[in-house]
């Protein structure tokens, strides 16, 4: 165990002293202050125009849901750019080397790197998600229902792309890596977007492709399910607004997601103790 | 501990059709400085990375310490200098040998205290505190060294460990490698300067074609003589009888050449030359080097 938080800690050093967790949070905070300006503004219109209090939170949940929105997309792709070189540069570049010739079984190794790329990607959801709550709360006197319900699926989420970016790269190189986990995403949310059609056209082979698809890489579908979560209870109840599900992905997707990480974790792990260095 | 540092049993590893290494069998002795020999594509690194678990064998079997090849306890007391040493390179110099020594189970003052022996051993005191990438090649490779001597360990890899280094670094390494003898630290040398294979080992193996073919000791005795001799007359009589004293008896240029086993020869050649009547003019004997071996086994 000394040995996974050694490498842990080495990776965690790593993403802070070549800037990327700089990089991170500072532009995280900027997203966050654009969004307190422009949540300000729209406020500010928002109380000016709407006739009731109901219609001024509906109009502000759908505000805040957007912000989220976008903090989703960048939690997803930083998953996976933190991690995807994190196994497959050091291989490439033969630093591996005297790392695994030292008394720590490969798995420390593979596991130490996860724990470090999922330290970095839990600071950083907590930044964006933390950010656009607080916004809400202090410039709109908006409260996200269910947060602490909707908001852990999203870290859970990118930790389902940063373990099978960390899985690829024990075998691809870098870019193949980048690329094979972006397109898994890809075909996660084109799928989730058939499903939602598929339900709303009433077509059972769409919704159905469209769940295979959320089998394969569950990561939209923990999105959907986390907005389902985190609407306001009228939008939730009817399904209206456009982060309203159409089709409510099942709780045990989230069942699934977690043993599709421990899985793709023990995969990372055997993949990389049985390969040639 | 008794029994062997390394001992390695038809090693063998195939990547695909290529087969990279055919038959390592060999057993190094706890304190030896041993030489690992051949031209490249060898086998010489897949061979190390067997030894130490990073290239999984496709068949054969070995042990170092008396521990199975490819368990952490098999590296537990090992030092490995890779022949192109990679590292962290947004790391300070005392900060990679932290790491590295925290991955060896070391830790608290006895680790500083090693870290700054080892900076001074290495010349690096005064860079310990700079970012690697700011490093020269000599120093990386110094660097290097000193990752691998740390935690004390009964047995050091060095591949290509002089790579990169000037004059005063090679010798640096060379002083390294006979402290390392004198406190019974085993050394696994692979390097392509013969010349200071032959000042530092004790034994040497060569490598051709993934198979070790031949291996021999360093002592003097241990190697043959290459006498020249220039005579008055040579006939085939002469020869046939100066290949009583040797072999590979050869005329070259009006100079015959042959190969004893010890020096006593010299005069016992002499004297059959004398009662033979025949004139002796010049005689010279030199020690083979090991490069004079080298290209013989290597063909």
């Amino acid at each position: 165990m000394r040995a996974v938080l050694t490498i842990a800690h080495l990776t965690l050093a790593e993403a802070r002293r070549r800037r990327i967790l700089a990089a991170a949070l500072i532009l995280g905070a900027a997203f966050v202050l654009l969004f307190a300006l422009g949540f300000h503004f729209i406020v500010r219109d928002v109380r000016a125009h709407a006739p009731s209090a109901a219609q001024q939170g509906l109009v502000l949940s759908i505000i805040v849901m957007a912000a989220l929105y976008a903090a989703n997309f960048l939690i997803v792709m930083t998953s996976v750019l933190v991690t995807v070189d994190t196994l497959s540069g050091e291989i490439g570049s033969g630093v591996i080397e005297a790392l695994c010739t030292k008394p720590v079984p490969r798995w420390a190794v593979a596991l130490g790197k996860w724990l470090g790329c999922w330290a970095v990607l839990a600071l950083y959801a907590s930044l964006l998600c933390g950010g656009v709550l607080l916004v809400a709360r202090v410039v709109g006197g908006y409260t996200l229902p269910n947060a602490a319900r909707g908001l852990p699926l999203l870290l859970l989420e990118g930790t389902v792309l940063l373990t099978l970016a960390l899985a690829g790269g024990t075998r691809l190189t870098t870019l193949a890596n980048g690329v094979t986990v972006i397109g898994l995403y890809g075909l996660a949310f084109v799928g989730g977007w058939m499903e939602q059609i598929g339900t709303v056209a009433n077509n059972a082979t769409a919704r159905y492709i469209g769940i295979a698809a959320s089998l394969l890489v569950p990561s939209e579908s923990l999105w959907q399910l986390a907005a389902h979560h985190m609407q306001p209870p009228l939008a939730r109840d009817l399904g209206i607004g456009p982060f309203s599900p159409m089709s409510v992905p099942s709780p045990a997707m989230v069942a699934w997601a977690a043993g599709y990480v421990l899985v793709a974790l023990a995969v990372a792990v055997r993949s990389f103790g049985s390969r040639d260095l | 501990m008794t029994g062997p540092c390394i001992e390695a049993v038809a090693l063998r590893k195939d990547f695909g059709p290529k087969t990279a290494v055919r038959d390592l069998t060999l057993s190094v002795p706890r304190g030896e400085v041993f030489g690992f020999l051949g031209p490249n594509g060898a086998g010489k690194t897949t061979s190390i990375k067997m030894l130490l678990g990073l290239v999984r064998p496709t068949s054969g079997g070995g042990r170092l310490l008396g521990e199975p090849i490819g368990t952490t306890r098999a590296r537990a007391r090992v030092g490995y200098l890779p022949e192109h040493f990679a590292f962290h390179e947004w790391l300070r110099g005392r900060e990679l040998l932290r790491f590295h020594g925290r991955l060896l189970g070391l830790g608290g003052p006895a680790l500083e205290a090693s870290i700054e022996a080892l900076l001074r051993r290495v010349e690096l005191l005064d860079a310990g505190d700079r970012c690697l990438q700011e490093y020269s090649k000599g120093m990386r490779q110094r660097i290097g060294l000193a990752q691998a001597l740390l935690g004390e360990p009964e047995l050091v890899f060095l591949d290509e460990p002089t790579s990169g280094l000037d004059p005063l670094g090679r010798l640096l390494v060379r002083d390294v490698i006979r402290e390392l003898r004198a406190r019974g630290t085993a050394v696994f040398l692979n390097s392509h300067l013969l010349s200071e294979v032959e000042v530092t080992c004790d034994r040497v193996a060569f490598v051709k074609e993934g198979r070790v073919v031949r291996a021999m000791t360093l002592g003097a005795a241990e190697r043959d003589l290459e006498v020249e001799l220039r005579l008055d007359r040579s006939s085939a009589a002469v020869v046939e009888g100066l290949a009583a004293f040797g072999r590979d008896v050869r005329e070259d240029g009006g100079l015959v050449r042959l190969r004893v086993d010890g020096e006593e020869r010299l005069p016992e050649m002499s004297r059959w030359l004398a009662a033979e009547g025949v004139g002796l003019y010049h005689l010279a004997a030199r020690r083979r080097s090991l490069e004079d071996v080298f290209l013989e086994v290597m063909g």
